[in-house]
């Protein structure tokens, strides 16, 4: 097409936001406008779902009415499978901002004698286009012509004409495919959409299943390229990224006391910075959930929200145990300070787990969360599925500016167990606890193994749980078994690195 | 589901087994519209002996029809009546195969 102002344009490719949080995120700001994206995957993956979602959404929320060519599904099949999610598609179709129509393609209703083209469909979806003056479609599933006509290649030639004419038009436009075995579509769709393909996957492993959501290809854009857990719920599809692309949360200076005066001392006697995540690793019995609850005690006694994930104990044991070490909880639960919210690690998937935590945080607003222990976590789903979902989740309180304390089981004579490991990165501050027999005499102690941007001790503090609660003595000289660099000494030497530097120089002098 | 004014106009002295309604969707005067209609003309005068009516429907000029017969290939026939409803797509140049597809039992 030629145009009679011809010039360069450096134009970033425009975007149809989808509505779906965390997919407009990673797909750097929406699906690409004018163009056609395909949605691939199994029966059951939330294709149809991601597809209604960026229609309803487009309509409701940035004023583009859509029409969807179902294949699949009636009308009125349709607007009650959405209903669930609080969409009243005959309040949109009234409105003239939806147009849904059913397309049937029974074989066992028809028979072939001859020539013929798809003539037809193109002449509905652009009457439907033309009456409410629709900016985005939806073809779901497009496949379904694939059973009903028999003539393979008349078809293929007819889905690039019709994919060419979406783009013709301007019509921003999803597809979805039926996951193939070796290809990303049963017939191969991918073929003919350019620009932009989203893989959709439901995987059980070992009896638990996640959702996971990537962008194949994405012509023009920068892209997140991981796999990205996602959740159906309620409200619909999210995404939740498993690196937020900007590290944007505000760092607070305010800092929240633990609820022990000496651990309190051992960082400047101030405590944790608020909306720092805490990570407490120790052996079997060295005291992390009493660490834990008497954390949650001092933040419901400052009258604030504490919310406290429990895998591996009921609430009533953990009140229970607590309060025979002089740490009353009760109290906090009645006033409605602490929630327990208790399950088996095993019992949903670890997406369920994280949207369970988004829900809580998001109705009951608490300033400390913790969650005790992340180990099950880990057992369930791999090391790769629980750091992403504890990065997530880390990120999340970050940007909320809660507090987290996450405690985890690591196994004698295998500290640096790889859990705490693997997710350490994520934590502000790490707290060590263990059983050590110096001299015969055994004890628990306490370290610091890091805290990030503030002054802390890197000593070794005896730990006692009496009726008191935990109390933390120092130990003699001599015994420290521990001494590694924190933070604080790690980053000036960096610094000093980068000082070769053209304008730096002069200063290193 | 289906437009009623296709019924509405049947003469109301036919027999409803013995009198074929055939409508046919076309999209503009393309070869293998004008095709089909030559086909099916040809198969109504050898198998029906008068007793049908044919219906061109050009879905350029109404294209709000297409729903209801549930029409994405063009061209397509459609079998009205006698019940049930049958479709043919194509532009009915394999005979044997739309007489079959239709049922068309010569009425003799």
């Amino acid at each position: 097409m030629p145009r009679a102002k011809p010039k360069v344009v450096h134009r970033s490719l425009a975007k149809a936001p989808t509505g779906i949080q965390g997919l407009d995120e990673v797909a750097g700001g929406g699906l690409p406008k004018g163009r056609v994206t395909l949605v691939c995957g199994g029966a059951g993956s939330g294709k149809s779902l991601l597809a209604m979602e960026f229609l309803v959404h487009g309509a409701v929320r940035y004023g583009e009415p859509g029409v969807c060519m179902d294949f699949e599904e009636t009308e009125a099949k349709l607007a009650a499978n959405v209903a669930s999610l609080g969409f009243d598609l005959r309040e949109l179709t009234k409105r003239k901002k939806l147009l849904v129509d059913y397309v049937s393609v029974e074989r066992s209703q028809s028979a072939e004698s001859g020539e013929y083209n798809l003539e037809g469909l193109f002449i509905r979806l652009a009457h439907a286009v033309k009456t409410i003056k629709a900016k985005r479609v939806v073809l779901d599933s497009i496949e379904a012509l694939f059973s009903g006509l028999t003539d393979s290649t008349l078809l293929r030639a007819e889905l690039r004409r019709l994919f060419q004419w979406l783009e013709d038009h301007k019509l921003t436009a999803v597809v979805t495919g039926e996951a193939g075995e070796r290809t990303l579509t049963r017939h191969g769709l991918e073929e003919y959409v350019a620009d932009c393909v989203i893989a959709l996957d439901h995987r059980v492993t070992e009896q638990i299943s996640t959702r996971r959501l990537r962008i194949v290809k994405y012509r023009g854009t920068s892209h997140g390229t991981d796999e990205y857990p996602f959740l159906i719920d309620r409200e619909g599809i999210s995404v939740v990224p498993i690196t937020s692309l900007a590290l944007a949360h505000k760092a607070s200076t305010g800092r929240v006391s633990t609820g022990i005066s000496a651990l309190d001392g051992m960082m400047a006697g101030k405590g944790f910075f608020r909306g720092s995540s805490v990570l407490v690793t120790g052996t079997a019995g060295t005291g992390k959930s009493t660490l834990a609850a008497s954390f949650a005690n001092a933040t419901c006694a400052r009258g604030e929200v504490c919310l406290y994930f429990a895998f591996e104990e009921s609430p009533s044991q953990i009140l229970r145990n607590m309060g025979s070490v002089g740490i009353a909880l009760e109290p906090w639960v009645k006033r409605r300070l602490l929630h327990f919210h208790a399950m088996r690690p095993t019992s949903i998937g670890l997406e369920g787990h994280l949207a369970a935590i988004h829900k809580m945080v998001a109705r009951l607003r608490p300033t400390v969360v913790i969650v005790d222990p992340i180990t099950n976590l880990v057992s369930t789903s791999g090391i790769y599925g629980a750091k992403s979902m504890l990065m997530r989740l880390v990120d999340f309180l970050k940007v909320e500016q809660i507090t987290s304390m996450f405690t985890s089981l690591t196994f004698a004579g295998d500290p640096q167990e790889r859990t705490a490991a693997a997710v350490s990165s994520l934590m502000d501050t790490w707290i060590v606890l263990r059983d050590s027999k110096p001299n015969g005499r055994p004890r628990r102690e306490l370290h610091f193994l890091k805290s990030r941007g503030m002054a802390h001790s890197r000593e070794v503090r005896e730990l006692t749980v009496s009726g008191h609660g935990i109390e933390l003595r120092i130990v003699p000289r001599g015994h420290a078994p521990v001494a590694r660099l924190s933070q604080a000494q790690v980053q000036p030497r960096q610094r000093s690195s980068k000082a070769g530097h053209p304008d730096r120089t002069s200063s290193t002098a | 589901m289906k437009k009623s004014s296709a019924s509405k106009r049947l003469p109301a002295k036919s027999n409803k087994r013995d009198f074929w309604r055939l409508r046919l969707y076309i999209a503009g005067q393309t070869p293998n519209s004008i095709a089909a209609l030559v086909n099916l003309k040809k198969i109504c005068k050898d198998e029906l002996r008068g007793k049908y009516r044919i219906e061109v429907v050009d879905l350029l000029k109404k294209p709000q029809l297409a729903k209801g017969d549930q029409i994405v290939a063009i061209p397509t026939l459609v079998r009205r009546l006698p019940p049930p409803v049958k479709k043919i797509i194509g532009n009915l140049s394999k005979t044997e195969s739309v007489v079959v597809g239709l049922d068309l039992q010569p009425v003799r």
